[in-house]
């Protein structure tokens, strides 16, 4: 045994106490406003784009300094951690399902979906299909996705907005088709699931399961979500089909008024949604391939989206609550047919 | 060398009837270690290659900007304060519970060893979770601590509650065995000579007792800093903010940033190497 050096053990143990300390001493004072963004997975690249902006806006109208912070995951999952007391400033999620609970939990107030123009909804997206260049399995359209064979990667319509959207639209083209009802529906949609590969938790996971990982033949995929994976990773390796019929997808916005009456950013928090409407709002949206409910600004960026019939969730599902009860509740039509796909 | 020479030493004495542990056909002996290696090198050497390469990819500056970023900062100061504060209270914990368990009788002690070993078997997930039932605002003390204005989940108490439940065992699991190997005759002793118990802790058991609790110690460090799962679900992941170095290299990798993702992973990867070292160190001073 050799003689206690413990004065070495201490002074090693002292250094990197006084280490980490001085590591972790800047940056947690800070006197400037902050705002907490908590969003879904795809918006990353285009909410780092328009804080920037709203920031220079910010300190151009008041004199003050904004910072936001973001944090992005599954549309459901980042609700279920504001309502369990993350402290978001604003919520920008995938679909009003996931802001209504916060809602029932009286973290804002049953009409929030009114307080902003356009359904409190500033752009919208659609569900398109990726598939590996030149399109070796020949998919065309939602029928051509329920062939023996095929690999599907789509998130988790549990835990992941654009997934349910995805489950609604091919829903709804199922309903759609001549003779079409609510059983083929769920016939055609069992079908599909039969072919989903892997069920990841959110759509950037789904996005880099598919190109990263190489995994299956077609990702079902948020439109921006699947023009920003074609931008990154290369054109040479993806391309984007867009079916016949989608759905008009409208992710919404809210304050959290509990956290902002609280914090007393209610101010900058609404100006922050309200300059998403802007011009320059909607401009770095549809830079970031979301479709802008600006006319001018649409009619600016018409080239780069393709024309689809595009159905809404009221008119064919009668609204997100009636949807998310019959569809993605416990024992509802995604819980019968994936336990039956299984 | 000196081990090859007496082998062969022993295999050509005729009187030697005890057959050598290693008399196999020296192509199953090949086959043997050539599989060993293989695998090693597959499953341990390849993947840490990987990281390395995929981080200097874009080369020096891609590397430099990926780990110099503030967000990347910012993780790299959460990670140390996390594990400074876990760390140390994990070695008080431990060693006051070794020193329990190995030195005294009393009633409950078996499960005490139960909950010690505890988050060894409960998946971190887990973990976390218990933390946002506890803590969140839904949780037990949610109310409680709306009220008096304190954040615990989604803030950094939070992340260092969660990584203190993971690394718990590691310094406790360590002394444990030691510490009853060594018996209690020393410090009956020192005791009977008139040293108090603060004294005899000091003078008597912690020298004994120092590797091992250096060795738990960079363990329990090395998997506080690495902890992903458990710190996952109590984060928030608001970046700058409350994001750990494990939890940005997901961000970053999923951002399509594949050169600062791996520049980051390679932090870790190198805190694994230089852990692995002072761990070997640690052992050759031991010994």
């Amino acid at each position: 045994m050799t003689r206690l050096p413990l004065h070495t053990v201490r002074q090693l143990a002292l250094s990197l106490v006084l280490g980490a300390a001085l590591a972790a001493g800047p940056g947690i004072v800070r006197a400037e406003t902050t705002l907490l963004n908590v969003s879904y997975d795809p918006t990353r690249e285009f909410y780092q784009d328009y804080n920037a902006a709203f920031a220079k806006y910010w300190k151009a109208k008041t004199q003050e300094t904004v910072s936001i912070n973001q944090s992005h995951g599954g549309s459901g999952k980042q609700a279920r951690s504001v309502i369990d007391g993350l402290a978001a400033d604003v919520v920008t999620l995938a679909l009003a399902y996931d802001v209504t609970a916060l809602a029932e939990k009286k973290l804002i107030p049953e009409n929030w979906q009114q307080r902003l123009p356009q359904n409190a909804a500033p752009y919208t997206s659609t569900i398109v299909f990726l598939v590996r260049k030149g399109n070796p399995k020949q998919i065309r359209d939602w029928g051509d996705l329920v062939k023996p064979g095929l690999g599907i990667v789509t998130p988790n319509p549990k835990t992941s907005g654009g997934a349910r959207w995805n489950y609604l639209a091919a829903w709804a083209y199922a309903l759609k088709q001549p003779g079409g009802s609510d059983d083929k529906a769920k016939d055609f949609v069992g079908q599909l699931f039969r072919n989903v590969k892997v069920l990841d938790s959110g759509a950037r996971g789904a996005t880099t399961t598919f190109t990263e990982r190489g995994i299956g033949d077609v990702l079902l995929a948020w439109e921006n979500e699947a023009f920003l994976a074609v931008k990154e990773l290369g054109p040479e390796k993806f391309e984007i089909v867009t079916p016949s019929l989608s759905i008009l997808a409208e992710p919404p916005v809210s304050v959290v008024d509990k956290t902002v009456d609280k914090r007393g950013t209610r101010p900058v928090a609404e100006t922050y949604l309200n300059y998403l409407y802007s011009p320059e709002g909607q401009e770095i949206a549809a830079k970031h391939y979301y479709r802008p409910r600006d006319e001018k600004v649409a009619a600016k960026y018409a080239k780069q989206f393709a024309k689809v019939n595009l159905i809404t969730i009221d008119e064919v599902f009668g609204g997100w609550d009636k949807a998310q009860k019959t569809h993605f509740a416990d024992g509802g039509t995604f819980d019968q047919i994936y336990g039956a796909a299984k | 060398m000196a081990g090859i020479v007496s082998r062969k030493g022993l295999s050509s004495t005729p009187a030697q009837t005890r057959p050598s542990a290693t008399d196999e056909p020296v192509l199953v002996r090949a086959l043997l270690i050539g599989l060993v290696l293989a695998f090693f090198g597959l499953f341990l050497l390849m993947p840490l290659a990987v990281v390395f390469a995929e981080a200097f990819k874009k080369g020096w500056e891609a590397y430099a900007s990926g780990i110099l970023s503030p967000d990347a900062l910012s993780a790299i100061r959460l990670t140390l304060l996390v594990a400074a504060i876990a760390v140390p209270l994990n070695l008080v914990f431990g060693v006051a519970a070794a020193w329990a368990i190995a030195k005294f009788d009393f009633r409950g002690k078996n499960i005490l060893i139960t909950l010690i070993d505890l988050p060894f078997s409960v998946s971190p997930v887990v973990s976390g979770l218990i933390y946002v039932l506890l803590f969140g605002a839904q949780g037990w003390f949610g109310p409680q601590l709306e009220a008096w204005d304190v954040g615990i989940l989604y803030a950094v108490p939070g992340l260092v509650l969660a990584t203190v439940f993971v690394t718990f065992p590691f310094v406790a699991r360590e002394l444990i065995p030691l510490m009853q190997a060594q018996g209690s005759d020393e410090e009956e002793a020192a005791v009977v000579l008139g040293a108090s118990g603060w004294t005899t802790f000091r003078r008597v058991t912690l020298p004994n007792i120092k590797w091992g609790l250096l060795y738990g110690v960079i363990l329990c460090n090395a998997r506080a800093m690495g902890e992903f799962g458990a710190v996952s679900v109590v984060s928030g992941h608001i970046r700058g903010k409350t994001n750990t170095m494990p939890l940005q290299v997901e961000i970053l990798y999923n951002e399509y940033n594949f050169a600062a993702a791996f520049a980051v992973a390679s932090l870790l990867a190198l805190l694994a190497l230089v852990t692995l070292g002072v761990k070997t160190f640690v052992e050759r001073r031991s010994v």
